[in-house]
Parts: C-alpha cells; structure tokens; sequence
C-alpha cells in the first residue's frame, strides 16, 4: 500500500505487487470478491454496479468487495475518479501500479490470460476465478456457491 | 435423443479444442483472410520468411492503441530480417462497431500500417490459436517450410510508456530464434482488452 490518492467522495489506494498478493490471498471467513477492472473496459463497466450492489448489501456481512482498477496510473484524476463518482461506487477501489502484468498475473490464478473483466472469488475454504463479465445472478450465484 | 446427445458431445469436444489453442512447439494454424487493401493474405504467402510476427490487435482497445506505433516499428525493424508483423483484428463488428473493415481501413491508412491488418471474419482464427486479448503476439518461426510456434504473449513489460520498458520479450524471442536457440520466456502474459464475440 503506497499512498491514497483523494477524489470527491472517493478514495483510490495504490498497490503493488506485494499488496495484490496480500489482498488475493487472505485466509479468514471473510469472502473476498476482487474484482479487475478499467474505465476503458466496456464490459468491466457494465457489471460494475453488481458488484458496488454486492458490496452495499454485505456492509455489516462477511462479504468484501475489492474493485482493482487496471487503468494506467496517469489516467486516476481525469478518468476513473470521475467515473466513480459517476457511478456513485462506494466499495473499495485499487489501483495497481505495477504495469509489469507478466510477474504478478499468474500470483493471481494461473489461468488468467490477463484479459479483463476478471473476477477472484474466495475464502479459506473455496476459491473461484472468472475471466469473463458476470450478470448479476451469476455474481451473487457465484458469491453465494463460495460461502456455503 | 441421440442426436441431442451426438450434438451436446461435438459441443463439448469443439469447446475443449477452442480452449487449448496454441502452445509454443505447436504447428501454427493455416489462415486465409481479408486484407484492408481487398486483397487475401495466407500464413503460406509467407513460406520464404525465417518467421511471421502474428498480433491479434484491434481499433478501439486502449492497450492495442498504446502499442501501435511500437508495432509498426516492430515490422520496420524486422520485416527485413526475415521476421514481418501480420495484424489480425478478431473482434465481432456487431459488438464492437470500431472494428468493422471500413474502420480498419481508416485506421490502417491514418497509421500507414507498413503490414497486412486482417479481418477474422468468421472469428475462426483467434480461437484455433487460443488468443484471448488484444494484442496478443504470436511469434512462428519457419521450420523447413512449417510455422512452428516460438513464443506467445506480450510485445513487452510496460504497455503505458515505451520508454520505461525493461523486458522487450518478443524481441528476445526473435533474437534466440535468429541465434538458434529458444525464447525464455516462450510465453508471457498481459493485460489486455476482451476479444470481443458474441456468447
């Protein structure tokens, strides 16, 4: 974790390598749900609100929304801070600044190519990983396929 | 009933075949598409060259348009030493409107692309070599008159700012071939935009 950029209303931390790892490999009895996203992904940004849906109704559950953002880090204050603020999304918001994607894709799951939407899925006990958009039964099937 | 069933299996066999795509030492697929300037381009068009640099790559794709220059550059670079780039866009026009063939022939003409941007019409091609984002690089190297393939993945390690690059893979790749060796990596992975078809 590195430093927190400040936006209207919300808030983006960066990460690194190190903090992917971290935030991809918690082992509690919280879900995480991590998505991989960027403004320019059409489909990322169609399945966006699912996700902040998700997030605002586990609040006070064991569920945890992590949205990555993959945009490029000169891109934070005039696109995806707008975007979020737009979109009124209140769940957690990454960016990852290490754009050597060939050394830290395959830490998240050996089978992501590295196209995105691309979405981690996991507890202690399951994990699923999506490279592909989600509709938002599918998300919440998927969440809730993990947690019991 | 029985056909159902013949059926659902032939479904399941293609979508196991779609999946694997191509590994490096695998025989590269034969193509044969539509080329901006109207005419066909063939992976056999190119039997007297050390090698083809294949990119499935697109229009609008922020990553494809970061690379750009870097991929015309690429084909100056090598297309002399026996090593041309051929583009090949994959994505379904219906879905993603910038990629229709008028567009790519606007985009190819503005760019004064110096190789072949092709259209996979039928989205045959991108699934038999298993590309799942753009751009995606596929390096064959001409073995005896077969394209093997050397080395898939990322052009290089920093897809914002050619400057800040420290791993340029593909040209690695190209240089182990040329020295009769094999790419390390021989695979790489990126981020990239969706290959876009329909579901």
């Amino acid at each position: 974790m590195l430093s927190v950029m400040q936006g209207k209303g919300q808030n983006i931390t960066e990460i690194n390598r190190e903090g992917l790892e971290v935030i991809t490999q918690n082992f509690n009895d919280t879900t995480y749900v991590v998505n991989f996203w960027a403004t320019w992904c059409s489909p990322c940004v169609k399945e966006i609100g699912y996700f902040e849906e998700l997030h605002r109704e586990s609040v006070s559950g064991n569920v945890k929304v992590i949205l990555v953002s993959l945009d490029f880090p000169k891109q934070i204050d005039t696109r995806v801070i707008p975007f979020l603020n737009q979109k009124e999304i209140s769940a957690e918001v990454l960016l990852m600044t290490d754009l050597d994607y060939n050394s830290w894709i395959d830490k998240v799951d050996p089978a992501w190519s590295g196209a995105i939407p691309a979405t981690l899925i996991y507890n202690r006990y399951k994990r699923v990983f999506l490279e592909q958009e989600l509709t938002r039964d599918e998300l919440f099937n998927h969440v809730s396929q993990i947690m019991n | 009933m029985k056909k159902a069933i013949l059926t659902s299996a032939l479904a399941l066999i293609t979508f196991a075949m779609v999946n694997a795509g191509l590994k490096p030492g695998d025989t590269a697929v034969e193509f044969s598409l539509k080329n901006v300037d109207g005419t066909t381009v063939s992976l056999s068009d190119y039997s007297d060259q050390k090698g083809v640099i294949v990119i499935f790559t697109c229009n609008p794709c922020p990553f494809a348009k970061a690379y750009e220059q870097r991929i015309i550059a690429l084909h100056q670079s090598y297309a002399s030493q026996g090593f041309p780039v051929v583009a090949i866009n994959p994505n379904d026009d219906e879905i993603s409107p910038d990629d229709t063939m008028e567009r790519m022939k606007e985009r190819a003409e503005e760019e004064e692309y110096p190789f072949p941007y092709l259209k996979d019409e039928t989205q045959e091609v991108y699934k038999a070599y298993g590309a799942t984002r753009t751009p995606h690089i596929f390096l064959l190297q001409n073995k005896g008159g077969k394209f093997k393939v050397a080395y898939i993945g990322a052009i290089d390690d920093n897809a914002m700012d050619a400057k800040l690059v420290t791993s340029r893979y593909l040209e690695l790749a190209i240089a182990a071939l040329a020295s009769g060796s094999s790419p390390d990596p021989a695979t790489t992975k990126a981020i990239g935009c969706t290959i876009k078809t329909k579901s």
